[in-house]
């Protein structure tokens, strides 16, 4: 009982970050039909900003952990948006219009762009950090296993929550929120009511990328290692909780990260941990082959 | 108030416009009339460029707009209700009538979402229910809603009464000449339907693949041998708007 409750804790803790990184793939996937491959790059450059943020942070003496906190979250978020536009704008917007491949390869090849970049600017060599949310407590004791909560499992779960929700709020209730929302339904009919088509997608790009640079920060804190291949397993992991959650569905992938991140963790704890990679993508092929709408998608509608 | 000259369209390879001039003046409602396929839904949409017009100009009041992105084109003061009537099937009818007012001042919305009520009363009835699960006349009535919601100068509307009832197209037809008439809306009206649509206008078009080859006052087409055989006649008026 005592470890399944711990696993219970480490996947969810998990599961968040995949959400987080799974709803710019779904937000893109629903505004423009597309698979952003490059995703999970952007991911792995919001782990680098924040990584420098903090040593920067740490340089000039800001060592207070809150305030470190808030303002490498703003920076991350701020710089990897800039990413995330910079790449709607040189690798997608002129394809627009194109074949429905061209976009789809073009991501891929902003995905090895992205690495090399990364690995030439940063060096190739892991990167440590040392543990700046340190501590927690023992939740539950008993047949000698303590289950443990740490701090920065409860500051994942929080901040993932409240962006989760305050994603959700925005889409739902702002007009920014409604104008994505028709971009997604019928972009031709959404300019004619004068949405502002581009800008929109942009926006989704920006948006998509501030959750993932967030998601960056999580897996730095939490494992206190990155390097500039991260974004790859990391990527894939998050496309295949969109797909599990219904692609195009954003309840769905927030459903679909923790499933995944719950799935990997069980598997981890109770069968063989070398192969949960392989849990992870062999739900992706029973989706795929069994429900290809997901848990919470809804069926593609023929426009005629 | 639009001035259409020479302009051209392409679908692909395919010229679905070849050179159309047209004029629609302010406080007026025009008609075009054409079989299916002629081009006249290309026409609706090359003015709110998407298409945008290979060839020749379109401009509104005073304004060259050939060039300008559909989302400016619309901030302008033209609104459509455009073919297949493509509702946001998704979201409710107040959500779609706030995205019709996405480019109208703020302060509007309350006294305009009153109004459009007011026209059409089914909308009011159904106001949260998604706009997918809407019969086709109430669509229409949706399409036309947003529309005004946008507090256009021009209304453009493509076949409003495509594939609805004789008495809701009666309905909607009654509305569109409401709004001509008391909130000074200028009406471009495309239509199969010829009877109604050219009854309605002060002045109408016909065009052919992609042309425009007649034009008159609505009753000097109505009256046309040629106009009769072609679109009247033969091609039956489904229904007779007020007897």
């Amino acid at each position: 009982m005592e470890y399944f409750l711990q696993q219970l804790i480490n996947g969810l803790t998990l599961g968040a970050i995949y959400g987080l990184i799974a709803i710019g793939y779904t937000m893109v996937y629903g505004i423009i039909g597309m698979i952003n491959f490059a995703h999970g790059e952007i991911y792995m450059i919001g782990a680098f900003i924040s990584f420098i943020a903090f040593l920067v942070l740490g340089a000039i003496g800001v060592t207070w952990v809150p305030l470190a906190l808030a303002i490498v979250l703003v920076v991350a978020m701020l710089f990897t948006s800039v990413y995330g536009w910079t790449v709607e704008r040189l690798a997608y917007r002129p394809l627009r219009g194109s074949f429905r491949l061209a976009p789809l390869i073009s991501a891929i090849g902003m995905s090895i762009f992205l690495q090399n970049y990364v690995q030439l600017l940063q060096g190739a060599r892991v990167k440590p950090l040392q543990p700046i949310v340190t501590g927690g407590f023992v939740i539950m004791e008993g047949g000698g296993f303590s289950v443990y909560l740490s701090y920065l499992q409860i500051i994942i779960i929080v901040v993932t929550t409240v962006l989760m929700a305050m994603f959700w709020a925005i889409l739902s209730r702002t007009s920014f929120g409604r104008a994505q929302r028709a971009c997604q339904q019928d972009r031709t009919m959404a300019g004619l009511v004068g949405v502002n088509v581009d800008r929109t997608i942009s926006l989704t790009f920006v948006a998509g990328a501030a959750l993932a640079a967030v998601a960056g920060l999580m897996v730095t804190l939490h494992y206190g290692v990155i390097d500039f291949f991260i974004g790859f397993l990391a990527g894939l992991k998050a496309f295949t909780a969109a797909v599990l959650g219904g692609i195009g569905s954003l309840p769905g992938a927030m459903l679909g990260g923790v499933l995944i991140g719950l799935i990997e963790a069980f598997w981890s704890a109770y069968f063989d941990v070398e192969y949960k990679d392989v849990a992870a993508f062999g739900i992706l092929i029973l989706v795929l082959v069994f429900k290809p709408t997901g848990l919470l998608g809804r069926p593609e509608i023929e426009k005629v | 108030m639009l001035t259409v000259r020479g302009v051209h369209t392409f679908y692909g390879n395919i010229e679905a416009l070849r050179g159309v001039d047209l004029d629609v003046a302010a406080g007026e409602i025009v008609s075009l009339i054409g079989a299916n396929g002629a081009g006249k839904s290309t026409l609706l949409m090359t003015i709110c460029g998407n298409p945008r017009a290979a060839r020749g100009t379109i401009s509104f009041e005073g304004e060259d707009i050939t060039h300008e992105e559909t989302y400016r084109i619309v901030r302008r003061g033209i609104a459509q209700a455009p073919e297949g009537r493509r509702i946001f099937p998704h979201m409710t009818v107040i959500e779609n009538l706030q995205l019709g007012a996405l480019v109208a001042p703020e302060e509007h919305f309350e006294d305009d979402l009153r109004r459009v009520f007011e026209l059409f009363p089914r909308l009011r009835e159904r106001q949260t229910q998604r706009g997918g699960t809407l019969s086709g006349g109430e669509q229409q009535m949706l399409a036309i809603g947003r529309a005004l919601m946008s507090r256009p100068r021009l209304l453009l509307l493509d076949e409003p009464s495509l594939g609805l009832a004789p008495l809701v197209v009666r309905q909607i037809y009654d509305v569109v000449r409401e709004i001509n008439e008391q909130q000074h809306v200028t009406i471009f009206l495309v239509e199969q339907n010829a009877f109604n649509a050219l009854r309605l206008a002060h002045r109408g078009y016909v065009m052919v693949t992609g042309r425009i080859t007649m034009t008159g006052t609505g009753r000097e087409l109505l009256t046309n041998r040629e106009v009769r055989a072609a679109y009247l006649e033969g091609g039956q008026p489904t229904v007779r708007v007020g007897g």
